[in-house]
């Protein structure tokens, strides 16, 4: 039953994380339909922001994470200007691979400057705040987790009353609904897209920070959780922002629970998530929550 | 261009092109029988990547059905004949049909209910398929789990490795891998005009360009989409058997990992989706450059390969969307009429929150 418990409450922390990763990816699919693939790359540039912050300056992961987030939303307007909007008609096929060709750019130019080394931030402030671990009855949780999965629900609740209750946030939904009608209101889709990369890449530097204080770093660290938020992101439905809060916590869940639980080998822990979500899709065609 | 009339037009561009390429390949192919082991590793490397990605556009260019997850079918290929030839000592020719039979099976199975899954999420669902397959063998005992198989080889009478064309192994003269590549790219490509020219082509285009129009116009939609994922899975099979035996090694890493998916797909995409030319042309651009920026500046860790390779492939998306097969076709006119991949852009063009049709 500890176990069990223990196994919940981990889950649902680094869901909680999956769920920050994943809300860039589909903030940017309601907007215009498209998959960023160098999401996992985007991350990783946040982690080695930290990172280095950390090595040259001495600033705590932490302490950087305002300039973390800021350099994150200022490549994802880049990205946008420079890529996205020229292939915003385009086909499908080709928008995929153009992103998934900056990924590969990404790591590419990571690895050539910074190796592929494994590298840390030591002596993190997360990583040392209360002793490392707090203990609730039988349960005991990484402080860095527990901060990560707070700092994630903040980023979850400003980024749903900026787009419920400002004006920005309300033309960014005007432009998700209807561009053409949008454009009527005099609302300029192009900054709103703009925007939204921005959005998306920054709500990425917030989980690259906090990853960064407990996590290894090296130029490959985004493919597996890309590949996980892929996966939250089509689970939620695409485009849904509570879709994947919901999501990232249930996949966060499944992965940490189900070896427990069942008690298979955590090797298959993955297997088991992307099943979770075959299944999920078979009786809802779009997710959890999706319209598109 | 001939405008409205695209199929007498689509027809010859894609002769044309495959005339061309024949005499390309000839002309590589004659000084090749004297070159070297490097030039002969990379025409295979070629028309395998080729070949795969013909195989992938049966299913994602002509059905429109873009699957990420064709590794899986050629680890299927990959295991089944090895397996049988180190268990019970079968020829891999035997286990080329036996994979690609299998292959076929698992993709009825897992097209049933995928299929209606609509753009993205079809997609997705491929990438989460093939990454529980390579969770699977990889820890799965039997096949020998992460660590791979070996293909033991074939010795001759002085109990050096040798060459035998009944266990599809050349160790000696490796110009037999390329007889065998060529053949199989002839092949792919062959089956992939017939289909193109038949009537399952046209109810693949029109399963692509609106599925719920040829739903409604009587075509049996989750049939044809079955068929194509049939034979796209079959053919890429088989090619998977040929690599085991070409490298004499399989793991599932090398076999069935979401880079060779992606790999697969974007040498069809770079090359032109739909179009037959389309992935002799994406492999025999993306595969050289590849190999010789790895060679000219990989090695010992450096991945400028890769930073080139990432640059190549945004600017081929920005500039050439519709792939390199565009560029024979003069002008914006004829590239939005003349093929079915264009009438693509052209919706998108007109609706672009249709996000380029994607069959939902």
């Amino acid at each position: 039953m500890d176990v069990l418990l223990q196994a919940i409450a981990s889950g649902l922390l680094i869901g909680m994380v999956y769920a920050l990763i994943s809300v860039g990816l589909t903030l940017i699919f309601g907007l215009m339909e498209i998959v960023n693939f160098a999401h996992g790359e985007f991350l990783m540039l946040a982690m080695y922001a930290a990172f280095w912050g950390s090595l040259l300056f001495g600033l705590d992961p932490m302490v950087s994470l305002p300039a973390t987030v800021l350099a994150l939303a200022a490549l994802g307007v880049l990205t946008y200007y420079g890529i996205i909007a020229r292939i915003l008609k385009a086909p499908m096929l080709a928008q995929i691979f153009a992103t998934f060709g900056l990924g590969l750019l990404l790591r590419g130019l990571a690895q050539f400057f910074w190796t592929a080394n494994f590298r840390t931030v030591p002596d993190s402030f997360l990583a040392g705040l209360f002793g490392g671990t707090v203990r609730v009855g039988a349960v005991s949780l990484g402080v860095p987790q527990i901060a990560a999965a707070l700092l994630a629900g903040l980023a979850f609740a400003g980024l749903y009353l900026f787009i419920r209750h400002t004006r920005t946030g309300l033309a960014l939904q005007a432009v998700a609904e209807d561009r053409g009608t949008a454009a009527l209101m005099g609302i300029n889709s192009d900054r709103m897209f703009a925007l939204g990369w921005g959005l998306g890449a920054g709500c990425v530097g917030i989980a690259g920070a906090v990853l960064a204080s407990f996590y290894y770093i090296y130029p490959s660290v985004g493919v597996l959780f890309a590949l996980i938020a892929y996966i939250v992101v089509a689970l939620g439905g695409f485009g849904s922002v509570p879709g994947a809060l919901v999501a990232g916590l249930l996949v966060g869940l499944v992965e940490v629970v189900s070896p427990t639980l069942f008690g298979f080998s955590p090797a298959y822990k993955y297997a088991v998530v992307f099943g979770l979500y075959l299944v999920v899709v078979l009786i809802r065609p779009r997710g959890l929550f999706g319209q598109f | 261009m001939s405008g409205d009339r695209p199929t007498a037009a689509m027809r010859q561009v894609s002769w044309a092109w495959v005339g061309l390429i024949a005499l390309a390949a000839a002309a590589i192919l004659i000084p090749l029988m004297f070159g070297g082991v490097a030039q002969l590793n990379l025409l295979v490397l070629v028309l395998l990547y080729s070949s795969l990605a013909q195989a992938w556009n049966i299913l994602g260019g002509f059905a429109g059905q873009v699957s990420l997850g064709n590794a899986a079918f050629f680890g299927i290929g990959a295991y089944t004949s090895t397996m049988m030839l180190i268990e019970w000592n079968l020829s891999p020719w035997l286990g080329m049909i036996a994979g690609a039979v299998l292959a076929a099976v698992f993709a009825v199975i897992i097209g049933y209910p995928v299929f209606r899954l609509g753009g993205h999420y079809f997609a997705i669902a491929t990438i989460a398929l093939g990454e529980i397959m390579l969770i699977m063998f990889a820890n799965w005992g039997f096949v020998g789990g992460a660590v791979g198989l070996s293909i033991p080889f074939i010795r001759g009478e002085d109990r050096r490795p040798a060459d035998s064309w009944l266990f599809m192994q050349f160790n000696l003269n490796r110009e037999g891998y390329l007889i065998i590549g060529i053949a199989l790219a002839a092949l792919v490509t062959v089956i992939a005009i017939l289909i193109q020219r038949s009537k399952i082509g046209y109810y693949l285009r029109a399963i692509k360009n609106d599925e719920l129009a040829a739903r409604t116009l009587g075509v049996n939609v989750l049939r044809y989409k079955l068929i194509a994922i049939v034979i796209s899975a079959a053919l890429t099979a088989m090619l998977g058997t040929f690599y085991a035996q070409y490298l004499l090694f399989i793991d599932p890493e090398t076999t069935m990992r979401l880079e060779l998916s992606v790999l697969i797909a974007l040498v069809a995409i770079l090359g032109g989706v739909g179009t037959v030319a389309g992935p002799l042309i994406g492999a025999a651009v993306l595969i050289p450059l590849s190999e010789l920026t790895r060679s000219a500046l990989g090695g010992a860790g450096n991945t400028l390969d890769l930073v080139l390779y990432g640059g190549l492939i945004i600017i081929i998306s920005v500039f050439q969307p519709n792939g390199l097969v565009a560029l024979t076709r003069r002008g914006g006119k004829g590239r939005s009429t003349a093929l079915p991949t264009d009438r693509q852009e052209a919706m998108a063009e007109e609706a672009p929150l249709l996000g380029g049709g994607d069959g939902r």
